[in-house]
């Protein structure tokens, strides 16, 4: 155990290894616990289900179902997205974290289990919004775009603001009010993205260039500005 | 050589003064006890030494060859054992074990994980979640994690809290091991744990 009397096996320091140990460690954790998957989930079920019997069957625009749908998915992630690290700080594991981690892989790590969680929201929400709402898809590849795009972008900024507020006594309320004004950009280009794969028809990702370089240049922005932020608000 | 400097070091806690100018030196082959009464700063002073909280005036050096090491530097060679850390209540001992070694930047495998396991008197118990673990198998885990990395910094809590007789022979064992190749800082109320290091501070006069 002390220097020189035990032989550790083989180093594999990389900030890789270590993401994916922080991902595989809040996986296992999760499919055990399942709190944050269970937030979600019924959150976006619930909302679904009211959205469907309230204005499902109207017939109504494109403009309105993109909104509908994005409203759907932005606060089923507020309802989960924040657990990745109030759970640390309500178990107390945050100590050892600290003490052991770098902020980078944490963040990194978080990043992708958030995105992970995000995908299995839409992978159970977007196929149901489509049998309960007469929302029609006239691009796929488009609208699958999109929703990748926003996710990420939803996942780096939301996984920087669960962080800053985990230490907070209100932490459910602060998520979302801190997200909102932050987030807006983002919902702005996903409904609109969203909108012209569910309503143009000709040339929809030449129509929906603006909305896809919004969203991208938003996810790259977002996350490398989380990626240098990250270490003070962990560490403060 | 690895060597911390400690420099008129306070901590306030709104208007109550918790430590005050505290000064100490220590290199490899150090030892020192914190010791002191209830609320007198000792885990306060631990926790700064850790980089877990900030102190309100003074500076804590983490140095080697007379170097100052960064942040990241201190992490990778100190570890800290003391009763509000806690492991992951929904992963087992083995869990545990190779999540933080994979975070120290070494990957452990079954054998070693039941070799350190053993070595703590906890063979046989590395399926066992951390959760259903007593607090002394607890304390005797938190040891294993600290040990991951080698430490040069080692510093100790309440070191026997929730041991029986066997867990407390294991950490005199480990004390006396860091002291020959690294530093060890002891914060305790218990006179009897005096004797773990050479030199002594007191808190709280």
């Amino acid at each position: 155990m002390k220097r020189g009397s035990t032989v550790l096996p083989t180093s594999s320091s990389g900030l890789a290894t270590k993401s994916l140990a922080v991902l595989r460690k809040d996986i296992l954790s999760e499919f055990r616990t399942r709190y944050a998957i269970n937030a979600i989930l019924l959150f976006g079920v619930t909302t679904l289900t009211v959205v469907s019997f309230s204005v499902g069957q109207l017939g109504l625009p494109a403009d309105v179902y993109a909104a509908l749908f994005w409203i759907i998915i932005f606060f089923s992630a507020m309802s989960g997205l924040a657990q990745v690290f109030v759970k640390e700080e309500e178990s107390r594991t945050a100590i050892v974290l600290r003490l052991t981690s770098d902020p980078t892989a944490i963040y990194l790590g978080k990043l992708v289990f958030n995105f992970l969680l995000l995908a299995l929201l839409e992978l159970v929400i977007t196929p149901l919004f489509f049998v309960l709402t007469d929302a029609r898809m006239a691009n796929v590849g488009l609208f699958l775009i999109v929703l990748l795009v926003g996710s990420l972008g939803l996942a780096g900024a939301s996984t920087l603001i669960a962080a800053i507020i985990s230490k907070a006594s209100i932490k459910g309320a602060l998520f979302a009010v801190l997200s909102f004004p932050i987030l807006l950009p983002l919902l702005i280009g996903a409904i609109a993205g969203t909108r012209k794969a569910l309503g143009v028809t000709e040339s929809p990702f030449s129509a929906a260039a603006p909305e896809l370089q919004l969203l991208i240049s938003y996810a790259v922005v977002m996350i490398t500005a989380s990626l240098l932020l990250f270490e003070f608000v962990w560490e403060e | 050589m690895y060597g911390v400097e400690v420099n008129k070091l306070s901590k306030r806690f709104g208007t109550r003064r918790v430590l005050e100018d505290v000064s100490f030196s220590l290199s490899v082959g150090d030892s020192l006890a914190v010791v002191g009464k209830n609320g007198s700063g000792k885990t306060t002073l631990l926790k700064i030494l850790a980089g877990l909280a900030a102190p309100t005036r003074g500076t804590v050096t983490f140095s080697n060859e007379k170097q100052k090491l960064d942040r990241a530097e201190v992490r990778q060679c100190l570890s800290y054992v003391g009763p509000e850390l806690t492991l992951y209540d929904f992963l087992t001992a083995a869990e545990n074990l190779t999540f933080f070694a994979a975070m120290r930047g070494t990957s452990v495998d079954t054998a070693w994980v039941e070799t350190m396991l053993a070595a703590l008197q906890l063979g046989g118990r590395g399926g066992d979640f951390y959760g259903a673990y007593s607090s002394g198998m607890k304390q005797r885990l938190k040891y294993a994690v600290a040990l991951l990395n080698d430490p040069v910094y080692l510093l100790l809590d309440e070191p026997t809290a929730n041991l029986d007789d066997e867990g407390k022979k294991i950490v005199a064992e480990i004390i006396a091991r860091q002291k020959k190749n690294g530093i060890v800082i002891v914060a305790t109320n218990e006179a009897g744990e005096y004797g773990f290091a050479d030199k002594l501070i007191r808190l709280g006069n």
